[in-house]
């Protein structure tokens, strides 16, 4: 079980051993990531998705990357050309610093080298990683802005107040783990969600879970949210809107080497706020409950492939969540995200703390039942809420009402109607729709 | 050794930035240079074994507060220039005054940071628990002064900011009825905007969409783009010719 005082001590080559494999992971991840992505989407969709290079089409996004490679480099005139050349890198590096504080497994034996598998870490690791997150901003913002593009700069400015925003509720997110871990440094907390104790009822003995994700669910459940926030991802991708923006802040970035990196520091950073969630909230590189229970299932090597699979399941949870919603509106996102995830992590936060203040180990459990009940109270008068149902019908009366009189007269704005009744609306019988071209 | 080393190298970077920040024409690139400064303290804070400090340097100032600056320098737009008029009465003698005072601390603190004797870190072994410890034991009541200041100033500026709503809030149910009332009045286009680039031989966004007859389109002329190409020389005499005949694109301006 690795801790802080485990890092710091590997020689020179072996570190740049793990910092080579992570960039080569990360690469490789992002050609495959992309197309797992597109074939699982759609797979969701009922269409084939890319089958025609490499067999499954595997090779699609190798294809890809070559033609961007080889296509033309071009700089729309107008632009500013240093920050138009720097607003990718600023992206995309980083996204892959974030990677050298996520643990992958323990202490091995590399080249005759006791070793943790984990690049590095710090006394303020997960820090380290929001601190990133807060520079790949600029690459986005100065992409927008040095692009000389109205969609650009729109796009640019979206996506800094969104990434402001669902930083600060991120942050907040973390906080509740640092309370129960005691630490900041990523491999201690992996550490600390190795036994999550018993709970005795009686003579019967309950084995509590010990993943933070199950412990702080309301932390974890934010987290989830600020995560498809902070990578601009659906439903949260309002930087890059093709409905209204082209593609947002990277429009004149049109498919060169640069754009590959725009990708690239967007597939990272998905990579990167996954490995978070796993590492805080999943129990980090720790098998889950049935493979633990073989003993050498948290030794040697075995941990790389529990990591690895836990990746895929998060990132198949973001491709999940790209095919199944729309997109919010700007404001609904600013709304969800100050008024309703920053008080909801304040006061959890507090009621965690005083949970940790007065020792009540098993407090989230029972504030989550007492949440429940909340929750089911306030749903149950919602239902019967009759003032609301009243103002609804009032309104809908009104609008009915206003609709009429204009219907009557063209010269106020209204435009002739004719009655909503007639039979060929609705079908003379309206169990069956009358299709195109059939009337 | 490697402190010694950093700080040569980060000395020249920030120094070299710092002048920028000054001397730069653009504020956005006085903006970014200011950040470059942010980022080499963040790193010396790290060389000098204080990561925490380091790291919410990197989150609060080049994150949050260097991102407000960036934001607001593209709301107000790129084209703004300088004012270059003192508002303050006495502007410069007090800002002479104040450098002055900041020089006088800056002295003060180093010279004391030469003559005492070393501190060093011995006493708080752990940088994160230790720096908390302090926190919230000995400098307790500084801290809770500094969030009671921080919170006024956020509650001063949503109070300055806060318009209490005198109508009901407008739908886009109410916005549409409001635009085809006042088309049936004065006949103005209820329809979004032409896009660029309809019928023309680009689709380009500072391509004008073209008409039947095969005239520019006026409403359609990108108006950010088109001060740009103004204000560069590059506006095409037809677009110029086109924007100033019509009149409701003018109006649109004026808006």
């Amino acid at each position: 079980m690795p801790s802080l005082n485990d890092f710091g001590h590997d020689p020179l080559w072996i570190s740049i051993i793990k910092a080579v494999v992570i960039f080569v992971f990360l690469v490789l991840a992002v050609l495959f990531g992309v197309w797992t992505e597109r074939k699982l989407i759609s797979r969701m969709q009922h269409r084939y998705g890319p089958n025609r290079a490499g067999k499954f089409g595997l090779l699609q996004s190798v294809a890809d990357g070559l033609k961007m490679g080889l296509k033309e480099d071009l700089t729309p005139s107008g632009v500013d050309k240093v920050l138009y050349l720097v607003a990718p890198l600023i992206l995309v590096v980083p996204a892959f610093i974030s990677y050298s504080i996520i643990p992958f497994g323990p202490v091995v034996s590399m080249f005759g080298v006791k070793t943790p598998l984990q690049l590095t870490d710090l006394p303020v690791a997960v820090l380290l990683v929001l601190a990133m997150a807060s520079l790949g901003v600029y690459g986005i913002v100065l992409a927008g802005w040095a692009s000389r593009s109205p969609y650009a700069i729109l796009g640019g400015l979206r996506s800094t107040a969104q990434v402001i925003s669902y930083e600060i509720a991120m942050g907040l997110s973390f906080v509740a783990v640092f309370l129960y871990a005691g630490t900041l440094s990523t491999s201690e907390i992996v550490a600390k969600q190795a036994g999550g104790g018993t709970l005795d009822i009686g003579s019967l003995t309950i084995p509590m879970p010990s993943w933070y994700a199950i412990q702080l669910i309301p932390s974890f459940l934010i987290y989830v949210l600020t995560m498809l926030g902070e990578t601009n991802r659906v439903p949260f991708d309002l930087p890059e809107g093709e409905g209204e923006l082209v593609a947002g802040f990277h429009t004149e970035y049109s498919s060169s080497l640069k754009f590959a990196l725009i990708m690239m520091a967007e597939y990272v950073n998905v990579f990167v706020v996954s490995g978070l969630s796993i590492t805080l909230f999943l129990g980090g590189w720790r098998a889950p409950w049935p493979i633990s229970l073989w003993d050498g299932a948290n030794h040697g090597w075995w941990p790389l492939l529990w990591f690895f699979i836990k990746l895929v399941i998060v990132f198949g949870f973001f491709v999940w969540v790209r095919a199944a919603l729309p997109r919010v509106r700007y404001d609904q996102l600013m709304a969800l995200g100050w008024k309703v995830l920053i008080p909801l992590n304040l006061v959890w936060i507090l009621l965690v703390a005083t949970f940790r203040a007065l020792r009540v180990d098993k407090g989230p459990v029972v504030f989550t039942m007492l949440a429940i009940i909340v929750i089911g109270a306030l749903a149950v008068y919602f239902y019967f809420d009759t003032a609301n149902q009243r103002r609804r019908e009032a309104r809908a009366q009104e609008i009915q009402q206003d609709f009429e009189t204009l219907a009557d007269a063209p010269a106020l704005g209204g435009f002739p109607v004719p009655p909503l009744d007639l039979p060929h609306y609705h079908g003379v019988h309206s169990s069956k729709e009358v299709t195109s071209g059939s009337n | 050794m490697g402190e010694t080393f950093v700080f040569w190298v980060l000395a020249v970077v920030s120094v070299i930035a710092a002048l920028g920040l000054v001397f730069s024409r653009k504020a956005v690139y006085s903006a970014l240079m200011l950040g470059v400064v942010m980022l080499s303290l963040a790193v010396l804070y790290a060389v000098q074994d204080a990561p925490f400090l380091a790291v919410v340097q990197i989150i609060v100032y080049t994150g949050a507060v260097m991102m407000l600056f960036l934001f607001v320098l593209m709301m107000v737009g790129v084209d703004s220039s300088d004012s270059l008029v003192e508002t303050i009465k006495g502007q410069r003698f007090w800002a002479v005054l104040a450098g002055l005072g900041f020089a006088v601390l800056l002295a003060l603190g180093i010279g004391n940071a030469f003559i005492g004797p070393a501190k060093g870190l011995a006493a708080y072994p752990q940088n994160v628990p230790s720096l908390a410890e302090l926190i919230f034991t000995r400098h307790v009541f500084a801290f809770e002064v500094t969030s009671a200041l921080l919170i006024t100033a956020a509650l001063g500026a949503v109070v300055l900011a806060h318009r209490e709503r005198l109508t009901p809030k407008l739908t886009q149910r109410d916005l549409a009825r409001q635009r085809f009332k006042e088309f049936a009045r004065t006949g103005r286009n209820p329809a979004p905007l032409p896009g660029p680039g309809t019928y023309a031989r680009h689709n380009a966004i500072d391509k004008p969409a073209l008409l039947p007859d095969g005239s520019i389109a006026a409403q359609s002329v990108n108006r950010y783009v088109a001060r740009y190409e103004k204000a560069e020389g590059t506006l095409p005499p037809e677009v110029a010719q086109a924007l100033e005949s019509d009149s409701e694109a003018l109006e649109l301006e004026k808006e």
